[in-house]
């Protein structure tokens, strides 16, 4: 049975001499090696990075969380309290004028750990000094690039309960 | 093909300070015999890939086990809610498994080529020293899970030794850390495990490779009998290294495929207060001597039974330490034939204690 011709033709092939300047059987068995060699080493990698992976899946479905309430009946005014909100530290401050600021307490400049200081009355970072605004979180002095981030507080009946978008 | 510029400036500068050359003249002569035996050369590559296999994925799973009290759910949790971590554990259990196989194979290998004479003694002891290593790094890897056949198996295995005089002691205040398996064993196991075993393992590993190096391989006596323009090689780098490669890669597809197919199980939690499971039996490179541990003691019963099996296997293992030095090269290699003819020997009777192992578990 002869073949029908379909397609186009294949051009003649040199046996031995390659013509310049095309891709040579030799240019073709190492791009092909390369290419297995990279479904390999992505056939490995991605286990290993899911592997690896799950402990920060885990913590990012704790940080999920979108509102939490909080006892706040023994807070005195003019004091704050830290919590977890958002997997990582947050603050809620009780203002003299029994108002409610809630804010992250991860410093914007490099991540530390923030506080409430009454006697300043203001939030500080004894890391490289930064100062936050208690009712506001922004920035007021020192290295930290933009304000901490603000939650919703709202206070009923001894609790807050506090959110975000 | 003509190197980049910089690269061949990067390698002249690196030379003048580290003596590349030298290494790379070293592995430009080196040189692999090629005969029809040529593949027992590559078993000796394969378990050092497999060992290397075993860093790695024991490396991963110290990402998420905890030894001690939460051994057992730590491992739970690999196996089932960590992503891939049954994968992980499945490939370090097999691993662990096919390692001791190929080093089995290597061992004997070495053995009928008469690869311990002169000069390569130290090869033949670092080697025996590696397996023995490698069964103690199995033993107490298999611990660390705290599953009901964990503990089982690890509470036998260290009472077998107990027997011996004296022992007893050692292995109470020592190893088990108390009367039997508890929180503290699988604790210390794990120091043993993680920390102890390399350090010992590694430095033997580098010194055992360093001789391969130095002597390179031996012929088997066929060749050797062969005049030496008869005789062919390939070089090392990079015509063996490619199949030495290639060998690598089929083992590592064989061994993914089995701890793809065949996960390693995890059984229920360990309780102490247990009875034994029916059919226990240790994994298969302990079989041989439980086997023999147990139709010598329905011939001699009692404690003696079990002296007189650890003894013969002792005295077995020494015998089989010192081949070296009572199988000589000889001109009429009538003392080499009895010697391969007791390896022989020594490979059935193994084979056949280890097969009747699991008819009579």
């Amino acid at each position: 049975m002869s073949e029908p011709t379909h397609g186009p033709q294949e051009p003649a092939v040199e046996p031995v001499v390659e013509p310049a300047g095309e891709p040579s059987r030799r240019t073709a068995i190492q791009a092909v090696t390369v290419a297995a060699g990279a479904v390999y080493v992505g056939a490995l990698g991605y286990p290993v990075y899911r592997y690896l992976g799950t402990a920060a899946d885990e913590a990012l479905k704790d940080a999920a969380v979108k509102e939490v309430t909080l006892e706040v009946a023994d807070l005195a005014p003019n004091s704050a309290l830290m919590f977890k909100f958002a997997g990582r530290p947050a603050l809620l401050i009780r203002h003299a004028d029994e108002t409610w600021t809630a804010l992250s307490a991860t410093c914007t400049h490099l991540a530390c750990t923030v506080s409430y200081e009454p006697e300043k009355q203001r939030i500080y970072c004894a890391c490289h000094g930064g100062v936050y605004d208690p009712k506001t979180g922004n920035n007021v002095s020192g290295p930290p690039p933009k304000p901490l981030k603000a939650y919703q507080a709202v206070y009923a009946d001894g609790k807050v309960v506090v959110s975000r978008d | 093909m003509t190197k980049p510029n910089w690269l061949r400036r990067a390698w002249t500068w690196s030379d003048a300070r580290l003596d590349l050359t030298a290494a790379a003249d070293h592995l430009k002569a080196k040189q692999v015999p090629n005969h029809r035996h040529t593949f027992w050369y590559y078993w000796g590559g394969v378990a050092l890939f497999l060992f290397l296999v075993q860093v790695v994925s024991g490396i991963l799973l110290l990402v998420y086990y905890r030894p001690g009290p939460e051994s057992y759910d730590s491992v739970r949790k690999i196996m089932n809610e960590v992503q891939f971590g049954w994968l992980m554990r499945s490939i370090h259990a097999w691993s662990a498994n096919l390692m001791v196989g190929a080093v089995f194979v290597h061992m004997f290998s070495v053995f009928f080529m008469k690869a311990y004479r002169q000069p390569r003694e130290f090869g033949w002891w670092s080697g025996l020293a590696l397996l023995g290593l490698a069964m103690v790094f199995g033993f107490s890897g298999y611990l660390l899970p705290m599953d009901e056949l964990a503990l089982c198996a690890t509470r036998v295995g260290l009472a077998l030794p107990e027997i011996v005089p004296g022992v007893s002691q050692i292995i109470t205040v020592v190893v088990r850390g108390g009367a039997d398996i508890s929180d503290a064993t699988v604790q210390r196991f794990f120091v043993l495990h993680v920390v102890v075993l390399p350090l010992i393992f590694l430095p033997l590993l580098a010194g055992h490779l360093f001789l391969v190096q130095k002597h390179g391989n031996a012929l088997p006596e066929s060749e050797e009998a062969k005049p030496v323009e008869a005789r062919r090689s390939v070089p090392f780098f990079p015509h063996f290294m490619m199949r030495d490669l290639a060998a690598w890669l089929v083992v590592f597809t064989v061994l993914s495929s089995l701890a793809a197919l065949f996960p390693w199980k995890l059984g229920p939690q360990g309780d102490p207060l247990a009875a034994a499971p029916l059919g226990i039996h240790p994994e298969w490179y302990f079989m041989s001597q439980f086997t023999a541990l147990k139709l010598i003691g329905m011939v001699v019963p009692g404690t003696l039974g079990e002296i007189v099996g650890i003894g013969l296997f002792g005295l077995g293992g020494l015998l089989w330490c010192l081949v070296p030095f009572f199988d000589p090269r000889t001109p009429s290699g009538a003392q080499g034939r009895k010697v391969t003819q007791l390896g022989i020997g020594v490979v059935i009777f193994l084979a056949l204690l280890t097969i009747l192992g699991y008819f009579l578990a």
